[in-house]
């Protein structure tokens, strides 16, 4: 899943932009992720601060 | 706010303020919203524009001019620099806005005309009637409304989503995002009426490097790579700290800015049913340059023209809105996007020794216009070999 590091995102909205699913918006400061989100990471490439991580699911 | 408007603009940047300003001075009545608190900050931009450009659609006003520039330097992976001089020395050929001050200026000549304006209030849904977009859902503080207009200009940004959501893919290629960042910097020694821009793989891959002058000892410093070329350890900001900490040691940094600049194709439809498609939301950012508050303007003015026939024709279908498509790709403005996409596709596959090899091939140019056209033709006519390379521009140049 997609982990959005708010103390690092400069809320640019790079991101949004390249997100191929729409799963990504940027509310003024505030970026939000949705459940389209397939975790490819396109995102977490471009950000130009490194913001954005895609971890694994823990499987319970 | 009213629950109908003949004109809903969605986005309160150059786009969408000067669609608004035209629009309501034609006599419609118009909502111009814009999801942030306030207009024109954080600027997600290198503030730079040519002085005719400018002039098109504001009159130049010291307000929100940080600087007025004379000349532009190239620096080339070795080092070595080419200078780019107006035929008459010493003239003015751009400036670098204060885009917090120029943004509300523009907003404010809108609201002068007579449009309505939302600061913090987002356009969170389209308005659907028989598949053609009529107006949006908006959000404002907690409260939703919604908002039924005849044309809606979706001029909403990079980041935009509002086209989106009305059915056109705006997705940007990954490897054609200019993945961003810039500092304000003072205290540091920099010639203050001059744009220099260095180039190479290891400075700045498939993007460049900036230093735009912002007044005494300040400028805009920052630098866009593709977004191919970005990850862990090498984004935008580790090119330019390394950049910043051997060039401007002892510099401080007042500001840090990120951001995303579109060097795609536009889309290829910025139309359809009740929906108009203007500025970086239609990816109509110059790709070669990464430029942007013309094109935006540009568009969003001619988003309103069309936008005004249309309603006042009764007809605001994608076919009525076409003009707008079609004008702006066979505009002055469309040509250069065309064929600065050449050009961009061209010097990214270049090697640091080929980009060396075209900048030393003139210590100084004099341009007659400060265009890429123009340099593009000079650099030309030093390397003949790029006229071959670049055969594919040879009707556009």
């Amino acid at each position: 899943m997609l982990e959005i590091h708010r103390d690092v995102c400069g809320y640019c909205g790079c991101c949004v932009s390249v997100c191929p699913e729409g799963a990504l918006e940027l509310i003024d400061a505030y970026l939000e992720v949705d459940d389209h989100c397939t975790s490819c990471g396109i995102c977490a490439k471009v950000c130009p601060l490194g913001a954005l991580e895609v971890k694994d699911e823990v499987k319970v | 706010m009213k629950s109908r408007y003949d004109l809903l603009v969605i986005g309160g940047g150059p786009a969408g303020a000067i669609a608004a300003r035209t629009a309501a001075k034609a006599g419609h009545s118009v909502l111009l919203v814009e999801k942030r608190p306030a207009i024109g900050a954080p600027v997600r931009c290198a503030e730079g524009i040519g002085k005719e450009a400018l002039a098109e659609f504001v009159e130049p006003d010291e307000r929100w001019i940080s600087a007025e520039l004379k000349r532009a330097e190239i620096v080339a992976p070795d080092g070595a620099s080419m200078l780019l001089e107006a035929d008459l020395a010493g003239s003015k050929v751009g400036y670098i806005l204060d885009r917090k001050v120029f943004d509300r200026e523009l907003v404010w000549q809108a609201a002068g005309a007579g449009a309505e304006v939302m600061v913090k209030t987002r356009a969170s849904a389209p308005l659907m009637e028989q598949g053609a977009v009529r107006g949006a859902v908006l959000e404002t503080c907690g409260e939703q409304k919604k908002v039924h207009a005849d044309i809606t200009i979706a001029a909403d940004g990079v980041e935009s989503k509002f086209s989106r959501w009305c059915g056109v893919d705006t997705t940007v290629p990954v490897r054609e995002i200019m993945s961003s960042c810039q500092y304000l910097m003072t205290d540091i020694d920099i010639d203050e009426t001059c744009t220099t821009f260095f180039l190479g793989n290891k400075v700045a891959p498939e993007g460049y490097l900036w230093i735009f002058p912002k007044g005494r000892r300040t400028a805009n410093v920052g630098i866009g790579i593709s977004g191919k070329k970005s990850g862990a350890g090498h984004r935008a900001k580790d090119y330019l700290d390394r950049f910043v900490k051997t060039r401007f040691p002892e510099g401080k940094t007042i500001e840090c800015i990120v951001g995303g600049v579109s060097v795609c194709r536009p889309l290829e439809r910025t139309v359809a049913d009740g929906l108009i498609i203007a500025g970086d939301a239609g990816r109509v950012v110059d790709p070669l340059t990464g430029g942007g508050i013309y094109n935006a303007m540009y568009t969003g003015n001619l988003a309103a023209e069309v936008a005004s026939k249309a309603i006042g024709d009764g007809t605001l279908d994608a076919a009525a809105l076409m003009p707008y498509d079609k004008g702006w790709r066979a505009s002055t403005m469309g040509k250069a996007i065309e064929r600065n996409y050449h050009i961009k596709e061209y010097l990214i596959k270049q090697p640091d020794e080929k980009l060396n090899a075209i900048i030393h091939s003139a210590k100084c140019l004099d341009m007659k216009d400060f265009s890429t056209l123009t340099l593009v033709k000079e650099l030309m006519k030093r390397n003949p070999k790029l006229v071959a390379e670049l055969a594919v521009l040879k009707a556009s140049l």
